[in-house]
């Protein structure tokens, strides 16, 4: 009997979620304010990882480029915090503008004023940047590795806009957000810290239950499928590129708001966000996590950075190492990720191993479907 | 005319070294199917090569031969490079086979990897292993067939690792001893300095032409040709060819596909070591220096098709023309009273980085209306 089979007590479950509710409440007084923090910045970016188990474990499309999406979460949000508090600087406008004597507000700028604006737009525009690369890309039954490396390319194509971009959106040096305002609190405060630590979490079981949402019934089988044969699903009938589309900006737009958390929680916005190993990471998370299991996803991405800050504290040189060792070891030994290993049958090979379990004796025939069906 | 022959030497010199970067790139995607994220990294490679090459050619033994440094390095570079993609190949990728992503993902660890090392392993050790691994690995393949066939091959093999192992022991802390540049591990980056007489510049039809880029030029040809000729006039690269086009029927008919991957592993690796050298001329080494190539070495890929060499070498010049002809802003000059949006909007994207968004833009329409490139291989399948 395999792991995902166990049957819980629907008192279990309950009270499960219970104590998950009461650490939420309790961390910003468990922890010290630095962890709370560190912890507050990996949940969110489980968030971006949820997308990248969406898009790579689900449908198949392994994209390199969702720092782009992320980074487009982060700048929209960091651009309302700096508007809305540039009222004492020259020209009422973001005070890093007077340094490359700008005196006029860019017009994007300008919606950015607006806090419902903005809320939208941390998820919208994100998605929507998505799904028009991502219809430009599998309108042209562009896929596979070809799919990677063009949006590989094109977080390089943001990258090179918003690291040249002085006069637009301050280049390289990003956007800072710790020192500006939100409804009269300082945003790098303790107080203001503690809400956004809450909020992320909110929002990680709330996409973690849209995620589910989307992957269960006819659309989500509609993506396993793409995944595992895309012209069989065209020749069924259905047009994979409006799927895949769909899909991708939703990836996006959860990109999007997990970049705007991150960002609030890190005091600051910069192109570094959109360099190409930071979104090579994403799918490491994923993929250590077990791909194709949602909740692998949140844990690989908060456990893989909470290790990666822990050994670059003691060992700064080795974490390269080991992260390199890491998607080796990951792609050749352990396919299906760690939740994915318990799930299926890792547990009960590892018990036959040691002897523990005898081997159940089926027929011939059904040994060699078997094995075909574990090769797919 | 004159304006217009700089542009073009400008655009053909960037061509150039994208070009010799993504000919080995192309080579193995081509066969394989296989996206190499470490490619930079054995241009890398490469072009520490250079560097360690130049250093021990300062040694007394061989300073008479400083001017000719350049040209054994180029050899050099292939070699390293092609040993290390060969142990690449048989330990890794060879396993994935049939799952270009999770290679993918595989190769971006080596490279990972591969830099780290750069940075905390002493340069001359790291040629000691490198040593070592060249005579592990080719020694057992020059034995007498009556070895190769004996049952004690493997008491061979293993004793020719061990004699590897402890030359480049030797090796290694020969040259740390001698070479004090080389004794310690820095993350800092080298320079390589070119030899006189590849200095300064040379005058064509009116215009000067620095002579490091003219030697890139040169490599790159020699690169092109020779892998040219390679590919169509030996039996190796007829096998090439053919597992490119169709690998079940080729294993088939006989031919050694295991073989011919690494072969062809081992040539594009190598190839990308002599793009090091070139790389190495251009401006100074250091562990990242292939991630600033690798991206314009996917998008010739991208561009130029599967398996065909003339696409490689249409896009790469391509590429290198317009980002000189964008980035420059050359085309303002060339008709200086154009109207002002277009002129706005030339200046806009005359920068290194915003030519690149233009490139990139460019290349995602030509994708619109040609999905496989340039040159698409031809068939009837369903996937391609």
């Amino acid at each position: 009997m395999s792991f995902s089979k166990i049957k819980f007590d629907k008192k279990i479950v309950l009270s499960f979620w219970i104590i998950l509710i009461a650490l939420i409440i309790a961390a910003p007084t468990l922890l010290p304010v630095f962890r709370l923090n560190l912890l507050g910045r990996y949940l969110s970016l489980s968030i971006v990882a949820l997308g990248v188990d969406l898009i790579w474990g689900y449908t198949g499309l392994l994209s390199l480029g969702q720092g782009i999406f992320f980074a487009l979460g982060g700048y929209c949000a960091a651009m309302y915090l700096q508007i809305t508090s540039s009222s004492e600087f020259p020209n009422n406008i973001p005070e890093f503008f007077a340094l490359y004597g700008v005196e006029k507000l860019p017009f994007f700028w300008e919606p950015f004023r607006s806090p419902i604006f903005t809320f939208f737009a941390i998820w919208v525009i994100p998605a929507m940047v998505a799904g028009l690369i991502g219809f430009l890309v599998f309108r042209n039954r562009i896929k596979g590795v070809y799919f990677s490396i063009l949006t590989q390319a094109s977080l390089l194509v943001f990258f090179n806009f918003f690291n040249g971009q002085q006069k637009l959106i301050n280049g390289t040096n990003g956007l800072k957000t710790d020192v500006t305002q939100l409804f009269g609190q300082m945003v790098g405060s303790e107080y203001m810290q503690r809400i956004f630590f809450w909020i992320t979490a909110i929002l990680v079981i709330a996409s973690w239950f849209f995620a589910k949402w989307v992957v269960k019934g006819r659309f989500g089988n509609i993506l396993i499928g793409i995944r595992d044969d895309e012209p069989r699903v065209r020749f069924t009938g259905y047009n994979p590129v409006i799927f895949k589309t769909i899909i991708f900006s939703i990836a996006g737009g959860l990109a999007g708001i997990s970049g705007a958390l991150y960002t609030v929680q890190s005091g600051i916005v910069s192109p570094q966000f959109m360099t190409v190993p930071f979104s090579i990471e994403m799918v490491i998370w994923v993929a250590v996590g077990g791909r194709g299991t949602l909740l692998g996803a949140i844990l690989g991405a908060v456990f893989i950075n909470y290790a990666k800050s822990l050994v670059s504290e003691a060992l700064p040189a080795s974490w390269m190492f080991i992260q390199g060792g890491l998607f080796i070891l990951v792609v050749t030994a352990l396919p299906e990720g760690v939740l994915g290993w318990l799930q299926g049958d890792g547990p009960r090979n590892l018990l036959q191993r040691f002897g523990m379990k005898r081997k159940i004796e089926t027929y011939p025939s059904l040994e060699i479907n078997n094995k075909e069906g574990d090769n797919e | 005319m004159e304006l217009l022959l700089d542009s073009l030497f400008n655009g053909v010199a960037i061509g150039s070294v994208l070009l010799v970067a993504a000919l080995g790139l192309a080579i193995v995607f081509g066969l394989m199917g296989v996206i190499n994220l470490a490619h930079g990294e054995l241009m890398m490679l490469g072009a520490y090569t250079t560097y360690v090459t130049q250093l021990i050619f300062k040694l007394p033994i061989l300073k008479p031969f400083y001017n000719s440094y350049i040209i054994v390095s180029i050899f050099l570079a292939f070699i390293v490079s092609g040993v290390v993609g060969i142990l690449l190949e048989k330990t890794i990728i060879r396993k994935l086979y049939g799952s270009p992503l999770e290679t993918l993902l595989a190769t971006w660890g080596v490279s990972l990897i591969l830099q780290q090392f750069v940075r905390s392993v002493p340069l001359a050790y790291g040629t000691g292993l490198v040593i070592s691994l060249i005579i592990g690995l080719f020694l057992p393949t020059t034995f007498p067939s009556k070895i190769k066939e004996s049952i004690n091959f493997k008491y061979f093999k293993f004793s020719t690792w061990i004699f590897a192992a402890l030359t480049g022991i030797v090796t290694g802390s020969f040259i740390s001893s001698s070479v004090s540049k080389l004794s310690r591990a820095s993350a800092r980056n080298v320079d390589v300095t070119a030899p006189s007489w590849m200095r300064g510049q040379v005058e064509i039809i009116g215009t000067a032409f620095p002579k490091t880029r003219l030697m890139i030029i040169v490599i790159t040809l020699i690169s092109v040709i020779a892998i040219t000729l390679f590919l169509n006039q030996s039996a190796w690269g007829m096998r090439i060819r053919a597992v490119t086009q169709n690998r079940q029927m080729s294993d088939c008919l006989g031919i050694s596909t295991e073989k011919v991957d690494i072969i062809t592993f081992g040539i594009g690796s190598g190839l990308a070591g002599v793009a090091g050298v070139a790389v190495s001329l251009l401006g100074s080494v250091g562990p990242n220096v292939g991630g600033n190539y690798i991206v314009g070495c996917f998008m010739v890929v991208v561009l130029g098709g599967v398996g065909n060499l003339l696409g490689t070498v249409l896009a790469s010049f391509g590429i290198g023309i317009m980002t000189d002809l964008i980035g420059a802003g050359r085309l303002l000059s060339i008709w200086p009273d154009m109207p002002l949006p277009l002129s706005n909007t030339i200046n806009f994207f005359a920068t290194t980085s915003m030519a690149r968004v233009m490139i990139f833009a460019l290349i995602v329409i030509f994708l619109q209306f040609k999905p496989t490139g340039l040159f698409p291989q031809k068939g009837r399948m369903v996937e391609n």
